[in-house]
């Protein structure tokens, strides 16, 4: 059972390793123009997701997106944050633990945030895409629900 | 501070800076570009009360976690992983007296958190398992390479992985095995998933496990359940006076965020108490069905398990002997036995506290050493920080981005005390004059 567990988390990661690598890094484009969510563009999505933020992840990453030293790691310009938006909706929908990031371990935990509606996530995600010096293109609800649709549960 | 102690301590930051580029190769760049007259370091940096000073031994050896001194005066230190480290151990020696550590030995690729000395023998811990390296007379490791593994297989899932160690000199190794949890909820940390009830986790972790201290390759199945009901323990130490095990244990996270119903963001910052607790073996101290609140002195059933924030439980289980505020996160803890600090010390507790995370949007708190006086074996008045400002000032407290932050404790054989740092890794040693 444990080993099982271990190998899981490897396996994982290894394959989150594996996603992130084969992504061609796009410049980031500023989040105006990217798209835009049915209601009211990504100025609004920002808004909505930072309260989103304040509720659901300040508590770990901290009100500057930097996180904890050793425990939840930065919001800040990491593969995962600027990365392939599929690997980090699924952050958020499925949590996650014992991954590397930016070379360094983190030991926190980092919970399943499904419960979010898909509004919400592609807000939230817009949101630290566009904070804490980030500059990425905005997430849209209608890829968090298709993201979602194909997300196998944990 | 008087002008003359300021000068011999900005003499002391200029040595130290010297010292360390001349003997510790890695590590030493952080201060690389400044001049030494300016070095706000480590030295210049603690407040302290009157009569106590504090100099580095190194200021930035890597995470430096716990730390044990021979009787000799040998230091050494255990260190967590970090970006590029490759020692998990560190053998520390001031050859000419000059307050600086000027022969570092690295070894070990093993990375964690527990040290401690006993039967000739360096103990250190990873986060699965304890090994031992032979020491001879002069507290030098004889086999680098080749510890022994006395404890092997402990759970490490990640979350309060830390194998946190002691000796109680009479032939036993207390070890931490926290829960790879924070309130054994079905779903760690998700809103709404209730408590396994019972938790399985208190099977096989949360408590401390007792094995010998010379066997070896011993797996649970050796060992003995201690104490339960411990979420997670990093500062230990045994009492000599009470011959006695004396835990901190780091209480749970996030009332609010699962309970916003129930604890505002103000009550959950300061809530639960972080609780030292006397252990004696079957001692249970209730995690995770209660959490101890510190402002109603009561054991207060967990919102996991039916509470609401009023109804109390634990009926078995044990009360703290102190109870700190929430979240400070006690990572070290000693008593004092020896005879260079004023008399109200001896005996008394000494407490690192690495800080908070867990009280945003509220400012954060901790990053300082308390002391707790004792007196035949129970505490006895208020407790008091002693030595503090690691974080580099208030603003810097309050935000979470602090420059140091004290991990472990050790007494030296003249009674000074040993202060380690798992951010940068500078280790003060403290004295009175
Ligand atoms: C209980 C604490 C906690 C909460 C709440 C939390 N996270 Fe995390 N988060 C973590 C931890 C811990 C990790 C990394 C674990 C690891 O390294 O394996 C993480 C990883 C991440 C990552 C990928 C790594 C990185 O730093 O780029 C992203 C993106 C992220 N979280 C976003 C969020 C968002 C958005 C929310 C709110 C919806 C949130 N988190 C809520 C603890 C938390």
């Amino acid at each position: 059972m444990k080993k099982r567990n271990l190998v899981f988390t490897v396996a994982s990661s290894l394959l989150l390793a594996t996603v992130l690598m084969s992504q061609t890094k796009k410049p980031a484009a500023p989040a105006k123009t990217a798209g835009a969510t049915a209601s009211g563009g990504a100025s609004a999505s920002i808004t909505r997701g930072k309260q989103v933020y304040l509720e659901q992840c300040l508590a770990c990453h901290q009100v500057d997106g930097a996180g904890v030293q050793g425990m939840n790691p930065p919001l800040v310009k990491t593969k995962f944050v600027l990365g392939d938006k599929n690997t980090l909706v699924k952050i958020v929908l499925n949590g996650m633990q014992g991954v590397e990031v930016e070379g360094e371990e983190y030991h926190g935990v980092m919970a399943p945030h499904s419960d979010l509606t898909d509004a919400q996530i592609a807000d939230v995600l817009t949101y630290v895409r566009n904070s804490f010096g980030n500059k990425a293109k905005a997430v849209t609800a209608a890829e968090v629900k298709a993201i979602r649709a194909k997300n196998k549960p944990a | 501070m008087n002008v003359i102690a300021r000068k011999s301590l900005y003499l002391a930051a200029g040595l130290c800076f010297a010292g360390l580029v001349a003997s510790a190769g890695d590590g030493g760049g952080k201060k690389g570009k400044e001049k030494p007259a300016k070095v706000s370091d480590a030295n210049t940096q603690l407040k302290l009360p009157s009569g106590f000073s504090a100099v580095t031994l190194v200021d930035s050896i890597g995470r430096a976690r716990h730390i044990a001194v021979a009787p000799n005066g040998v230091v050494f230190i255990r260190l967590n992983r970090s970006k590029g480290a490759t020692k998990g151990v560190y053998r520390l020696e001031d050859t000419n007296g000059d307050g600086k550590a000027d022969k570092i030995t690295g070894f070990g690729s093993f990375f964690g958190t527990g040290v401690a000395i006993g039967n000739g023998y360096l103990y250190a811990s990873s986060d699965e398992e304890v090994y031992r390296f032979k020491l001879d007379k002069d507290y030098n490791v004889v086999n680098p390479d080749n510890p022994e593994k006395v404890v092997t297989g402990l759970l490490n899932r990640h979350e309060h992985e830390a194998k946190a160690i002691t000796l109680d000199g009479k032939g036993n190794l207390y070890v931490n095995i926290g829960a790879y949890s924070n309130a054994c909820q079905l779903k760690d940390r998700t809103k709404g998933s209730p408590g396994d009830m019972p938790c399985k986790i208190l099977d096989s972790a949360g408590g401390i496990w007792l094995f010998k201290a010379d066997k070896l390759n011993q797996t649970y199945g050796d060992g003995v359940r201690y104490a339960t009901g411990l979420r997670n323990v990093v500062g230990l130490d045994w009492n000599k006076q009470t011959n006695s095990l004396f835990v901190m244990q780091h209480g749970r996270d996030q009332l609010h965020d699962l309970f916003p119903d129930m604890w505002d963001t103000k009550q959950s910052a300061e809530l639960p108490a972080e609780c030292m607790y006397e252990l004696h073996q079957g001692s249970n101290c209730g995690w995770p069905y209660i959490f101890y609140d510190q402002n109603q002195h009561k054991k207060i059933l967990a919102p996991e398990y039916g509470g609401d924030g009023k109804k109390t439980g634990g009926e078995n289980a044990q009360d703290p002997v102190v109870a700190f505020p929430g979240h400070l996160a006690p990572n070290g803890l000693l008593f004092y036995t020896g005879n260079q600090f004023p008399e109200k010390y001896k005996n008394g507790a000494f407490i690192a506290f690495h800080g908070s995370w867990n009280r945003a949007p509220e400012p954060q708190a901790g990053y300082f050493i308390v002391f707790q006086p004792f007196k035949d074996g129970k505490p006895s008045g208020q407790w008091e920080v002693f030595a503090d400002n690691f974080s580099g000032g208030p603003e810097k407290t309050a935000s979470g981005r602090v420059m140091y932050r004290p991990c472990g404790l050790a007494q030296a054989p003249d009674g000074s005390i040993y202060v380690t740092d798992d951010s940068k890794g500078a280790i003060w040693k403290i004295s009175y004059k």
